[in-house]
């Protein structure tokens, strides 16, 4: 998906950058941007920004006539300083839009966490995808049962991330479409509603059914507006956060111990090959997106500045039959229509990038239909960026997929950590770093990158070292009240 | 043993710090991100010195109480040294990044000073080493309990608090006369902070007896923070015009863009 933002950014730069025809103003203006853009993009590449990338690709039907031929290279030459400038710039500002909604998202985790103890009951109850039990007799035994279940799961994502080829291959939008709305639909009601209902529970509120049903139900219908369609960017950002924080705690409570570890290494693994392999199946999706010149349906993607219009259904759709891709299509054509600078497709180049097909495959959850959610989750009708959008202002996005496993670490160390809040801690600044230099190597490389080996590696190494090594160094000196 | 034990402790613990955070690093995101960056190098210091410690304890006699307190001084006085080491790899890091990032924007100035990083590198080693030591303690306040039934000192959570303060407030003062002694080449700086850093972990043997550890930690607080003041670039001159808004300097500067 990095792969995805990635390329898409460069084709686009490759396309904004050969609109002769526009004012030469309006030409550098675009490639500004769209080169600030791909930098910040660079910095911050988000998969989801993929979305936007391909919409920017199929902005240029306009500049159709144009294949990619080289800039002018005076002109990317003296580009280039100011580029860097700016991706300097525009990666810190990235880098920091993107701490504060992971920051919130695990400070939600790790609060219910630690003052709701449902998400840390073992109720015996598994997800189907885990059929063995890990309290079995003997250490061996519960390392074959991890290791299985381990294996499930990957078999699992995998398949569903082959079938989501397939089903982009053969262009069964609808299809994807409709499941993705489900799945939101359960997250926001039915996830929600239990999340309520253990507050109350922890905290002896007593509540009547009929408020109850009214505020989920005011809750739910926000969110799908917000989400789907339009609604204001905080409020927006503010929803993703809560629906990641409360699918990270789903997957910490039916996850017995060590398989959610395994499965955490695992999937790292899996993003790494799935987004760097030729034959990866987030790769293939990414060229037959390339190839349709379509932008890769809409994922739920965390985005920060832009205020995203989607229109899921719209009046004059152009050619297309997938709505999905006629959002983004149309928006991307309207906007040179309505000013000329915002023909800069991607909405989101300052975005992460990250492995999001795959992590909407990485559901766990109780019900059949959370295949949905998952990929609910990655799913989000593109939007792109109201014409009158600053330059400077690019935001950043981060699949979802990426808040889940990161809460979700956190939370499964604050959870089952001995060494209590210091392994909390330590995994809180290991991710955020390991954050900090997949950004960064996307600013070397300028290449797509999966956002979860380096953070989860990072995290899950100073879990065990933390919980193991500095855990009992700390009791003991504040035992004796050392300081060091 | 309640909430007021809680919220006053950690406002004692973290109040300067995190004013110190919210009013001069959070709005830089570059600050912030060279911040925690910091921080994650203390917690790389931290988790060798474990390593090393937790190694020596399995090989040593767990029966032995003298000697395993010794193994824990040994352990505190290693964690020290690795600290400060790490300090200096960061300031290594920092000044190739640092030339890197000029040779890269070819700007004549570059978006963060050495001193700046200094006083931001400092503070997340500070931030670091007083989480780590205060933020059990912190939650277990917050529960039920007495203090000292055992006839351990009443003091325990105030005085932890304190202290964590003061250890906070010194890795920041630590940091910007460390580098600021790296960048002149004087090496008998650096020496001096890795003996006061050593003699405040040393203080704190003394512990239950806090009069003795606290007041000699806080007086080489302030020594420290005079010697900090003055190796950035403070006096009393400038000290006079900040405080009367007159120093046209720093009203421009903080109104530059960069």
């Amino acid at each position: 998906m990095a792969n995805n933002a990635e390329d898409i950014e460069n084709n686009m730069d490759q396309q904004q950058t050969n609109t002769v025809p526009e004012p030469p103003q309006e030409a550098s203006v675009t490639r500004a941007r769209s080169r600030g853009g791909s930098g910040a993009g660079g910095g911050g590449g988000d998969r989801g920004g993929g979305e936007g990338d391909v919409g920017g690709n199929s902005s240029s039907p306009e500049q159709n006539g144009q294949p990619p031929a080289a800039r002018p290279p005076l002109v990317v030459e003296t580009e280039e300083d100011e580029d860097e400038e700016l991706t300097l710039k525009y990666g810190a500002k990235h880098v920091i839009m993107l701490f504060v909604p992971v920051t919130l998202c695990m400070v939600v985790v790790v609060a219910t966490i630690k003052s709701v103890s449902f998400y840390t009951q073992n109720d015996g109850q598994r997800l189907i995808y885990t059929p063995f039990p890990e309290d079995t007799d003997t250490v061996a035994q519960r390392a074959l049962n991890s290791i299985l279940n381990a294996t499930i799961m990957i078999t699992v994502i995998i398949v569903m991330t082959l079938v989501l080829v397939l089903l982009y291959k053969y262009r069964c939008y609808k299809v994807i479409q409709g499941w993705l709305f489900l799945s939101s639909l359960l997250l926001l009601f039915f996830f929600s509603y239990i999340y309520l209902k253990e507050v109350f529970k922890t905290y002896n509120v007593a509540m009547d059914y009929f408020t109850l049903a009214i505020i989920i139900w005011n809750f739910g219908v926000v969110g799908m507006m917000c989400i789907h369609w339009k609604g204001p960017l905080r409020l927006q950002q503010a929803y993703l956060i809560m629906i990641s924080a409360l699918m990270a705690l789903v997957f910490i409570k039916y996850l017995p111990e060590w398989t959610a570890w395994l499965i955490l290494a695992v999937i790292s693994v899996y993003d790494l090959l799935a987004v760097l392999c030729p034959k990866g199946p987030l790769r293939i999706l990414v060229e037959t997106a390339q190839e349709r010149n379509e932008p890769i349906f809409p994922a739920l993607i965390y985005s920060s500045t832009m205020v995203w219009l989607v229109n899921m259904a719209d009046t004059d759709r152009p050619k297309r039959n997938s709505t999905e891709a006629a959002s983004p299509q149309q928006e991307t054509q309207q906007a040179p229509i309505a000013s000329p600078t915002p023909s800069s497709p991607s909405q989101d180049d300052g975005g992460f990038t990250s492995n999001w097909i795959s992590n909407q495959e990485h559901q766990l959850g109780p019900m059949q239909s959370t295949e949905e959610t998952r990929r609910e989750i990655q799913q989000m009708p593109s939007a792109r960026p109201p014409p009158e959008d600053d330059d400077e202002e690019r935001g950043v996005k981060l699949g979802l997929g990426d808040f889940i496993f990161y809460s979700m670490l956190v939370g499964k160390a604050s959870a089952t950590a001995s060494g209590d809040w210091n392994t909390t801690l330590a995994c809180f600044v290991a991710i955020l770093i390991g954050l900090c230099l997949t950004l960064l190597l996307l600013a070397i490389f300028k290449k797509a990158l999966p956002a979860l080996p380096i953070s989860i590696f990072f995290g899950l190494v100073f879990y065990f070292a933390t919980d193991n090594l500095v855990r009992p160094f700390m009791d003991k000196l504040a035992l004796h009240q050392f300081y060091i | 043993m309640t909430a007021a034990v809680f919220f006053g402790c950690t406002f004692i613990a973290f109040g300067p710090a995190i004013a110190l955070f919210l009013f001069t690093i959070a709005r830089e995101p570059l600050r912030v991100i060279f911040l925690i960056a910091g921080a994650f190098f203390w917690l790389v210091s931290l988790l060798l010195s474990s390593l090393v410690w937790f190694i020596s304890v399995q090989i040593s006699n767990k029966d032995s109480a003298a000697q395993q307190k010794g193994l824990l001084i040994f352990g505190v006085v290693l964690s020290v040294l690795l600290q400060e080491t790490f300090r200096f790899a960061y300031y290594k890091l920092l000044k190739k990044a640092n030339e890197g990032l000029l040779a890269l924007s070819q700007e004549e100035t570059m978006p963060i000073s050495i001193r700046q990083l200094a006083y931001v590198s400092g503070l997340g080693f500070g931030f670091m080493s007083g989480a780590f030591s205060v933020v059990n303690i912190l939650a277990d306040s917050v529960g039920p309990g007495t203090v000292g039934i055992h006839g351990d000192s009443q003091h325990y959570f105030l005085s932890s608090a304190f202290m964590t303060m003061a250890i906070i407030l010194l890795h920041m003062f630590w940091g910007v006369v460390f580098f600021d002694a790296c960048e002149k080449q004087r090496w008998w700086a650096v020496a001096a902070v890795v003996i006061s850093h050593l003699l405040v972990s040393c203080l704190t043997f003394q512990n239950p007896d806090y009069v003795a550890s606290l007041i000699p930690t806080y007086v080489i607080l302030f020594l420290m923070g005079v010697w900090a003041f003055y190796s950035a670039g403070g006096s009393l001159r400038n000290l006079k015009l900040c405080l009367t808004c007159k120093d046209k300097d720093f009203l421009l500067a903080n109104h530059r863009s960069r």
